[in-house]
């Protein structure tokens, strides 16, 4: 009881509440009545109390009516799929989804390869190595998002006939994000690199995503 | 409005002037519910339902806003989106069973309420108008209610839609273009379902802003109280708040325990098993009824079961199919002139002797009768029970009621509520 402070902003206390409160020994007088005055009241604590619980209902309340709007169980169903990647010629990409957003996956010819390993990794503006891209032994295979990191448009690049951008990687047609061929940033005002997601090869040809 | 010893209010900050003098919304809180509002001291708890009705229908609109937010109004998707709700959606089961009892419990705290001013006289001057106004809210709750229970597209959605849409086809000559205007075909289809999903979306928000036409009416006289006697002074009332606050909150509290209770532990108590049942337009479940609450109503459409003509003529003058109908939408029409069936100067039932045995002993058992015989299938004994209690309900309201205020002689009022509450006539001075 000694924490609760005195509240001060719930008006006048009509003079009849002080008889209805059980004088605490030593009996005290209506003067010294701890319902009037100075100091913590009996009926400060029940406001306190009264007001916590409430509170702490309405917040528990307010969980679900928030919570609804995450993911529900059968969207985060779909957090993994794989793919069969045996039809993808080196030079070649494919767009397929994953979690309902684009993902390419790359099969990079010897020459990309080496225009990615070329570049000083300390002059990026994200820097990462084309192998910490890629897994170990499959450096031919780039698996990205095709999600701008500036604001979610899906970079050309991946199909046929697109247009690559100036490091023949991908180019982001809205705002001019050029990527290279480990799909890294390299001009354009996107901050980050492609985003590569969690992937695992299940054999030399099926690759799992998520 | 109010009475003049209302406490005014007196913003104390130099925010809360400045906002009272562009925009005294503070001010009508306290002069609503706070504590500019003097209430009669003598309240009893039958005055929280109002609170609680208030209460259910913002539970409603709540848990209704998120629903929609998952739900598809389609015929293919409608179900399913449904099942997604209680088996994917985070919390889904909670919000959808508490939307669905919620409208058990809107209507258990509403009929309550309704009961409370049919027993404590609150329909009769000055509060005419707030009672018109309630029986409108009702009225709008039972349409609400209705394409609500549409929505899931179950079986008994389904042919509850079939059914009640098909009242209107009892209408003469216009009856079954009315009937296909309102489904927007020849049987519930996707126009129908989407049409009720919009309606049942704005329908709350229409019932709300005639809430607050009910609490301002209310403001006029002011609240009324179980003796009837009308407020005479300062002494016969206390301030909104505190007094009516608190008791209000506990009485939430309560209500709060069952409704949580039975959304919990029985949330499929008060509905029907069948409407887990995808509808299907070919065939009708056995034993069709309606939710609890539209069960006397529905007693009373099912009592007329024959055409009403010239005997031995063969002349009918209205079939036992519209009759039913009439009689229906007749049950809750006839409230909106109980005011002026009802004559006796004296509001509360306490001191109406006569009136208070035609209440407890009339009304209240044709009301339970009718419940009991509306979700009966319709064998002769019930369609006779309803008839008997069908036929007390209108003639309660349409000969007792008149003949009882005319004859009946009333018990001595106290002079004030003050003097009923203290037991002592009041002192000279006051």
């Amino acid at each position: 009881m000694s924490t609760v402070k005195k509240t001060n902003g719930t008006g006048k206390k009509p003079a009849k509440a002080a008889s209805k409160v059980k004088p605490a020994a030593p009996v005290v007088s209506a003067a010294q009545d701890t319902t009037v005055g100075e100091g913590v009241r009996r009926r400060d604590f029940i406001h306190i109390a009264t007001v916590s619980f409430a509170g702490v209902g309405a917040a528990a309340v307010a969980m679900p009516l928030v919570s609804q709007m995450s993911a529900s169980a059968d969207v985060l169903a779909q957090a993994s799929v794989e793919f069969d990647i045996a039809a993808i010629e080196p030079g070649q990409a494919i767009k397929t989804s994953w979690r309902k957003q684009p993902v390419f996956i790359r099969n990079l010819t010897p020459a990309e390869i080496e225009a990615a390993n070329k570049v000083d990794v300390g002059s990026l503006r994200d820097p990462q190595t084309l192998a910490d891209r890629t897994k170990p032994g499959k450096e031919n295979w780039l698996i990205t998002l095709g999600v701008c990191t500036h604001l979610g448009c899906v970079p050309l690049g991946a199909a046929s006939g697109e247009v690559k951008g100036e490091f023949g990687g991908y180019f982001c047609p809205c705002h001019g994000s050029h990527y290279d061929t480990a799909a890294r940033i390299r001009k354009g005002p996107a901050p980050l690199n492609l985003n590569v997601p969690e992937y695992a090869f299940l054999s030399d040809t099926v690759v799992k995503i998520g | 409005m109010s009475f003049p010893w209302a406490q005014e209010y007196k913003p104390q900050g130099t925010v809360s002037k400045w906002v009272d003098e562009r925009l005294p919304l503070p001010r009508l809180v306290y002069n609503a519910v706070g504590a500019g509002y003097p209430v009669p001291r003598n309240l009893n708890y039958f005055w929280n339902f109002g609170v609680l009705a208030g209460v259910a229908l913002v539970i409603q609109i709540v848990t209704g806003i998120v629903l929609a937010m998952h739900y598809y109004a389609s015929v293919d998707g409608a179900f399913n989106s449904v099942e997604h709700i209680m088996r994917d959606v985070n919390a889904g089961w909670f919000l959808r069973y508490a939307h669905m009892n919620g409208a058990s419990f809107f209507f258990i705290v509403v009929y309550i309420h309704i009961f409370r001013g049919l027993f404590y006289g609150s329909y009769k001057a000055p509060r005419e108008m707030i009672w018109l106004l309630g029986v409108t809210i009702f009225l709008l709750m039972m349409a609400t209610a209705f394409m609500g229970y549409v929505l899931p597209w179950g079986q008994m959605s389904f042919w509850g839609a079939q059914v009640i849409t098909g009242f209107f086809s009892a209408i003469p000559l216009v009856g079954e273009p009315l009937r296909q205007l309102l489904l927007g075909g020849f049987a519930p289809d996707q126009a129908a379902l989407n049409r009720f999903f919009s309606l049942h979306y704005l329908m709350p928000f229409v019932i709300a802003g005639v809430i607050i036409l009910h609490v301002w009416a209310l403001h006029i006289p002011g609240s009324s109280n179980p003796t009837g006697v009308s407020v005479k002074g300062e002494q016969d009332t206390v301030p909104f708040h505190p007094y009516y606050t608190a008791k209000d909150g506990f009485g939430l509290g309560i209500f709060l325990i069952f409704f949580v209770a039975v959304t919990f532990f029985a949330p499929n108590m008060l509905g029907h098993p069948d409407n887990y049942i995808p509808a299907n337009p070919l065939s009708t479940p056995a034993h069709i009824v309606p939710e609890w609450y539209f069960l006397p109503f529905y007693a009373i459409l099912k009592a007329f079961t024959v055409d009403f003509g010239i005997p031995f003529t063969g002349i009918i003058i209205i079939e036992a199919k519209l009759m039913g109908v009439l009689a229906m939408f007749g049950s809750i029409l006839l409230l909106f002139f109980l005011p002026w069936l009802d004559t006796s100067p004296v509001r509360s039932g306490h001191y109406r002797p006569l009136f208070r045995k035609f209440f407890w002993y009339g009304l209240i058992p044709s009301l339970v009768v009718l419940t009991y015989c509306g979700g009966k299938p319709p064998y002769t004994q019930w369609v006779v029970l309803s008839q008997i209690a069908a036929a007390y309900y209108f003639a309660h309201f349409l000969i007792i009621l008149p003949i009882v205020s005319r004859i009946e002689r009333p018990l001595a009022l106290p002079n004030s509520i003050t003097e009923a509450v203290t037991g002592k006539p009041l002192p000279a001075a006051a």
